[in-house]
């Protein structure tokens, strides 16, 4: 027996209290992906409480970003379901699992590079606020000065204000991540996603976006984040979950997980803690 | 809505109406300011500016527009035999009739992106001209073209035709010989039928500027930029799209109709592949997504038309005779495959060299006169000067 099957053993133990848990908003149930013959996901349970910051580490290629993508409804899973708040989030598409109330933050941004900074978090901001299809064509978009002020604040917070009108093709890769951050942030969503939301930034950047991610906790935003830094992750975890090889090797809290020598051994190894 | 419109934007709208509504005057020094071709002008801008809502906007290219301006002649020509020569039902009809259509086909088409979509645009207005031709001749009089009769004396003739005009007949208006077009009774040819085109031609100038100011507008540009991202943003784009094809299928129809208000009579050549192509051409030429640019295309595509295919060998001897008899020869043999015929070579030619140098067409040009100006001799800054990679940061 591997070393991941008898933590996975151990993971399955606790399995039997987790699942009742109450306050839980995402439950990822028993999920499977494969791709051409690479299991990039396989029976990963998963379990996201009201409120918290849930951690998803593990080395290169484990299967994290994947595991967003199913999430969202970028991928469809071979096998097993996602439930938010009592959806079913597996077969929906993309727009709709948004209109629930789940924002993603991509690991390569994807921002609308032909517009402004401003235009690409006040776009996220309409679609929260018009929901569906409106066909307003003779509602002025540079009207809309009450989202234009709550952008304005979020792209403050985001530490993009002195570039708030340049055309988004033009910003650093680090930036174009922290305006990805903003199009998220500003549709307050009930679960927000986030894929590596500080690599490539300096360390300055990245201890402020913890901050920005603390703060955004305070009111009380589920947040499931994906990081390689360690120290964004001990900063802002509630718990961690472990995958490596697309399967969930452990789960805990970050002193569980950090004094975890199968863990050590699996992935941290790799890093300084 | 307008109380948000910048000064800017106003000053735009002024300027443009005014350009237009003086264009018999300033376009006299160049032979162009003569009815036909000043109606074409406008009937041609309006189509550039509905084809850029959709093609501009949200960057699908549609190669079936033809489709929609053909169905809006038919449509308007009907009108004229069945109701009235008044010219306000047959745009009503022509409109809500290409508007109809452009659902259907874009309804179809839009299940596809990108080149998928271009093929089946095309497809169904290849599928609408062949029909024109053959099954639907009933409707659309086949290869002679669909036209205005005068009444008959006898009912059935004029019911086989087509033409009964119950509005007019129920009016009283008499009719001697074929009817012409009116408004209320003002005819709609020569002048008074530019300057119909011309006030419409604003008017949806105005409403392209409204939509691409609104939140409907931007919308679609970031479709165009990013639908991707879009849909993970909670929006389902494609009533959008379905929405920009119809309301651009309906300037096609609109300047379909205006077409046989002019000139009462509807073909099917309206509807061939080189007509959709043609849009296209003036789009980009003009400079896509661009508000002025396609009525700018519009209008130098429609005049180089007009010129070019009336030169002739003669016209070129004149032109090269300060050249020795045999260099002269030459270059007038060798010209003259670029001018009457072989005008769509010229058209051609002229499109490669936009979209090799100036991507951005004619209105692109223009902007980087302005920079060119602006900075004088010195060459122009970076534009992304203002930003560090982060990583030089610290
Ligand atoms: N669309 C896809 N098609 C084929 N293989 C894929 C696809 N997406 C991911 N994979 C593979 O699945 C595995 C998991 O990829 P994933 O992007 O989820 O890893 P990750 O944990 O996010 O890695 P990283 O830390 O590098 O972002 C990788 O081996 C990857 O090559
Ligand atoms: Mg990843």
């Amino acid at each position: 027996m591997s070393v991941a099957e008898t933590i996975r053993d151990d993971v399955a133990g606790e399995r039997g209290f987790q699942s009742d848990i109450p306050d839980r908003v995402l439950h990822i149930d028993d999920v499977h992906k494969s791709f051409a013959g690479l299991h990039a996901l396989s029976n990963v349970d998963l379990d996201v409480r009201q409120g918290e910051t849930h951690a998803i580490i593990g080395p290169n290629g484990a299967g994290k970003s994947t595991l967003l993508n199913v999430c969202v409804g970028r991928i469809e899973p071979d096998r097993g379901a996602v439930v938010f708040d009592g959806d079913a989030l597996t077969g929906k598409s993309p727009h709709e699992i948004n209109q629930l109330g789940v924002a993603r933050v991509f690991q390569t941004p994807e921002v609308f590079l032909d517009l402004s900074v401003l235009e690409n978090v006040m776009v996220p901001a309409l679609s929260r606020r018009d929901g569906h299809f409106k066909l307003n064509p003779f509602t002025a978009f540079s009207g809309e000065t009450e989202i234009r002020d709550e952008a304005e604040a979020v792209i403050a917070d985001v530490g993009l204000k002195n570039r708030i009108h340049m055309t988004a093709s033009s910003l650093s890769r680090g930036d174009k991540r922290r305006l990805e951050l903003a199009m998220g942030l500003i549709q307050h969503p009930k679960l927000l996603l986030l894929d590596e939301p500080t690599a490539g930034m300096a360390r300055h950047d990245t201890n402020a976006t913890i901050d920005l991610l603390r703060k955004i906790k305070e009111r009380g935003m589920t947040k499931v984040i994906i990081e390689h830094d360690m120290h964004v992750v001990f900063s802002l975890a509630d718990r961690i979950s472990v995958l490596a090889g697309g399967r969930i090797i452990a789960q805990g809290s970050p002193e569980e997980i950090k004094n975890n020598p199968k863990v050590k051994e699996a992935y941290l190894g790799e890093e300084q803690v | 809505m307008l109380g948000t419109f910048s000064r800017s934007d106003w000053l735009l709208l002024v300027i443009f109406s005014a350009v237009v509504l003086t264009l018999p005057w300033t376009l006299e020094p160049i032979g162009a300011a003569y009815p036909d071709l000043l109606q074409k002008f406008a009937i041609y801008g309006i189509f550039a500016v509905g084809f850029n809502i959709l093609f501009g906007l949200t960057g699908y290219l549609s190669f079936g527009h033809a489709a929609f301006l053909g169905v809006g002649s038919y449509a308007a020509v009907w009108s004229f035999k069945l109701l009235t020569m008044n010219v306000l039902p047959a745009l009503a009809l022509s409109i809500a009739i290409a508007g109809v259509f452009a659902l259907l086909i874009g309804y179809i088409s839009l299940r596809r992106a990108g080149i998928y979509f271009s093929i089946l645009t095309l497809a169904f207005a290849q599928m609408s001209y062949n029909l024109a031709y053959s099954v639907l001749t009933p409707i659309t009089n086949g290869e002679t073209g669909l036209q205005v009769r005068a009444i008959r004396k006898s009912a059935e003739v004029s019911l086989r035709d087509g033409d009964v005009r119950i509005i007019d007949q129920a009016l009283g208006i008499p009719e001697v010989g074929v009817p012409i077009t009116n408004l209320f009774g003002m005819k709609m040819s020569g002048y008074p039928g530019f300057y119909f085109c011309a006030v419409l031609l604003i008017v949806c100038f105005f409403i392209a500027m409204c939509i691409s100011r609104s939140n409907f507008g931007m919308m679609l540009k970031a479709i165009k930029s990013n639908q991707n991202r879009l849909n993970y943003t909670g929006i389902h784009t494609r009533p959008y799209l379905i929405a920009a094809f119809v309301i651009s299928g309906m300037y096609a129809g609109l300047a379909g109709s205006l077409l046989s208000i002019t000139d009462p009579i509807a073909g099917a050549e309206r509807m061939q592949w080189t007509a959709s192509g043609e849009v296209v051409l003036m789009t980009i030429l003009g400079g896509a997504g661009t508000l002025v640019g396609p009525v700018l295309g519009a209008g130098l595509i429609k005049y180089a038309e007009q010129k070019v295919s009336s030169w002739n060998e003669g016209i070129l001897h004149g032109a090269f005779s300060f050249l020795p008899e045999p260099v002269q020869d030459f270059v007038v043999e060798f010209f003259s495959f670029f001018v009457g015929e072989g005008w769509h070579l010229t058209l051609g030619l002229m499109f490669m060299i936009i979209v090799i140098f100036l991507p951005g067409g004619v209105m692109e040009g223009f902007r980087r006169l302005r920079r060119a100006f602006a900075n004088g001799a010195s060459p122009p800054p970076r534009p992304v000067a203002t930003t560090t990679p982060i990583a030089e940061r610290d």
